[in-house]
């Protein structure tokens, strides 16, 4: 049992100051700790809450071990790191902001390619000429493979992405990305088109908690309320 | 289960001794292959269901490596490295551990690290005959442990073949066809799209250079795609060439303007993929379901009464054996016959051994020629916990 409600917000931009909104909107306050940079703070009337404000995945992970109990995070990043999403967690709400799809997109240049099934093709083929696979560059490995299986698309590696995912097939070091977009320019940018049935997920920030939190009664009453009234 | 306990360990140790006596016993030779095997042969090899599930790592000089999944591949690599050639019959067993990725809900039949047992056959120029000696022996195995009352499951990835080999279709479809065999989704939208009744879409090809394309040879046609991505200021990223992509774009105006699938075919590939029959009773059925569709598969189909013969001068009982026209095993190497053995009533628990025929698999690890190849592997914790109770006799 943990001794206080842990809420998890994200630590920085646009995700953040949404976030911090909508608990204004709902009228609870919420107090940083020490400096504006902290990452520490509490809710005011609520002494047995502790927020702490973290990385939008940290938040994923945290959920998903229980050592938060209610959080906000991307629908993507829940999806993503939590291997029985169903079984551990609960989407008490879609939040409306911070939309993002994530997609699966080719090269513009790829004029043979519009949907999964001409992928996998494209797939076998490159695998006979090239004997290797085509890589998938992405920070979504798991949403990946279920996706791809999903769609029967078995010719493919994926390379994991940190960062910039979007240019990997300009670099060279993949031929495919899964990645998110919200208005699709940065892929255009780069020469990138998603496949007519390459959305994967329509994402967006979401208050979620943890199917088996660990907190007494009266905290998950007081857990409630809070929730109700965000 | 999270360790062995010491009566687990002594009743393991029992076990791998009488089945590794029985494969000497029979001329298998005994060898150690590496737990630790480099990633990217099994991911290339055994498909998307097994990569899922493989353990996957960096060693400290880059190298992507995994803990094996399976026993088969590492063996094979060692058949290749004794012999390069692969020009030399051989007869391996083994026992050690295997690793599978599961989920903490799985249940008690799919521990992550496992011990596994298997012989494989490689380079025997009969097929039906080291067919029925891999079955005979993955049963003789799991009898040696005690087992009685279970049930043989077979498929034949190569009647499935000759069967999309009989009809009249272009060689790419043919192509897609077997490859979706594993994918019964896949597949099903496949057939509908090659019979027209689902549309293919059509929203990101450009149908201006899709009637250009139309009755152009291919050097031709890569010339005006050239063109083409020039005009629209399209650069070239990722190693698929304009070549590759002019291909695939001459395939796909040959599908448009191609007699769409008979339904009469998609009805006789539903029809075949529902067999599940005995294999004498199943044997009827083919020959039936290929007759009306006036498909010629007397050489698969006299291959697979050969094996049931094999099978019967082996004294493998049949009565409790099942032939399952869509039974592919979810390794992708397999090619043609595939058999596994079943505690009745016990799920994937009962699982207790598999194997089959994997002949374009050697080839792909490197081998010069083709190597026919059939192997089998048993699943001793399943085994184990499937004898507990047992007296071992």
């Amino acid at each position: 049992m943990s001794d206080k409600i842990i809420i998890a917000l994200p630590s920085k931009g646009r995700l953040m100051e949404q976030a911090s909104n909508l608990f204004d909107e709902a009228g609870m306050a919420i107090e940083r700790s020490g400096n504006a940079r902290g990452y520490f703070g509490r809710l005011s009337g609520y002494d047995n809450v502790e927020i702490r404000f973290l990385s939008a995945s940290e938040i994923a992970h945290n959920l998903n071990s229980a050592e938060v109990h209610l959080g906000i995070t991307g629908e993507d990043l829940l999806r993503e790191t939590i291997h029985n999403f169903d079984s551990s967690i609960n989407i008490e709400k879609r939040l409306g902001f911070g939309p993002a799809d994530v997609v699966v997109a080719v090269p513009d240049s790829w004029l043979d390619v519009a949907t999964m099934a001409d992928l996998e093709e494209a797939a076998q083929d490159f695998l006979r000429i090239h004997t290797r696979r085509l890589r998938v560059a992405t920070k979504y490995i798991n949403l990946t493979r279920q996706f791809f299986a999903t769609k029967g698309v078995t010719g493919y590696q994926t390379v994991e992405s940190s960062g910039a995912t979007e240019g990997a097939p300009a670099a060279g070091t993949a031929e495919i990305i899964v990645d998110i977009t919200s208005t699709g320019s940065t892929l255009s940018a780069n020469n990138l088109k998603i496949l007519d049935d390459g959305i994967i997920l329509k994402s967006e920030a979401v208050l979620a908690t943890p199917k088996s939190p660990g907190l007494t009664t009266e905290q998950l009453q007081v857990l409630r309320r809070i929730v109700d009234l965000l | 289960m999270s360790y062995r306990t010491t009566e687990n360990l002594a009743a393991l140790t029992k076990v791998q001794d009488r089945i590794l006596r029985l494969f000497a016993g029979t001329g298998y030779e005994r060898v150690a292959p590496e737990i630790i095997q480099p990633a990217d042969v099994f991911l290339s090899q055994s498909g998307e269901a097994m990569r899922q599930r493989t353990y996957v790592f960096t060693d400290h000089l880059g190298l992507e490596l995994c803990l094996r999944p399976d026993v088969t591949i590492p063996a094979c690599r060692i058949y290749l490295k004794r012999n390069p050639q692969a020009n030399q019959l051989a007869r391996y067993c083994y026992t050690g551990p295997a690793f599978r990725f599961q989920s903490e809900d799985a249940g008690p039949g799919q521990p992550r690290e496992f011990e596994q047992a298997g012989i494989e056959l490689l380079l025997h120029d009969d097929n039906e005959a080291a067919e029925a000696e891999v079955l005979g022996l993955g049963i003789s195995a799991i009898e040696t442990a005690g087992i009685r009352d279970f049930t043989i499951k077979f498929g034949d990835l190569s009647l499935f073949a000759s069967l999309i080999d009989g009809f009249d279709m272009p060689e790419r479809w043919r192509d897609k066809l077997k490859h979706q065999f594993w994918r019964h989704d896949a597949l099903d939208d496949l057939l509908n799209r090659l019979s027209g009744t689902k549309k293919i879409t059509t929203g990101l090809y450009d149908e201006t250079l899709i009637n250009q394309l139309r009755s152009r040879d291919e050097t031709n046609a890569i010339g005006i795609v050239d063109a083409y991505l020039a005009h629209k200021n399209i650069p070239i990223v990722g190693r698929r060439s304009v070549g590759d992509i002019t291909r695939r774009l001459l395939n796909h105006v040959a599908d448009l303007d191609a007699k769409p699938l008979d339904q009469n075919i998609v009805s006789t590939i539903k029809a075949y993929l529902a067999i599940n029959d005995s294999p004498h009773q199943a044997l009827e059925k083919i020959r039936t379901v290929a007759t009306a569709a006036n498909v010629d598969l007397s050489i698969a189909l006299g291959a697979f009464e050969r094996r049931l013969d094999l099978f019967e001068h082996r004294k493998i009982n049949l009565d409790k054996a099942v032939f399952s026209a869509e039974f592919g095993r979810n390794l992708e190497y397999y090619t043609g016959f595939v058999f596994q053995l079943e505690m009745p009533g016990e799920g994937i628990a009962g699982h207790l051994a598999g194997g089959g025929r994997y002949d374009d698999l050697l080839s792909g690890l490197g081998a010069l020629r083709s190597v026919p190849a059939v192997g089998c592997a048993i699943h001793l914790d399943r085994l184990l916990n499937c004898t507990s109770g047992l007296e071992v006799s």
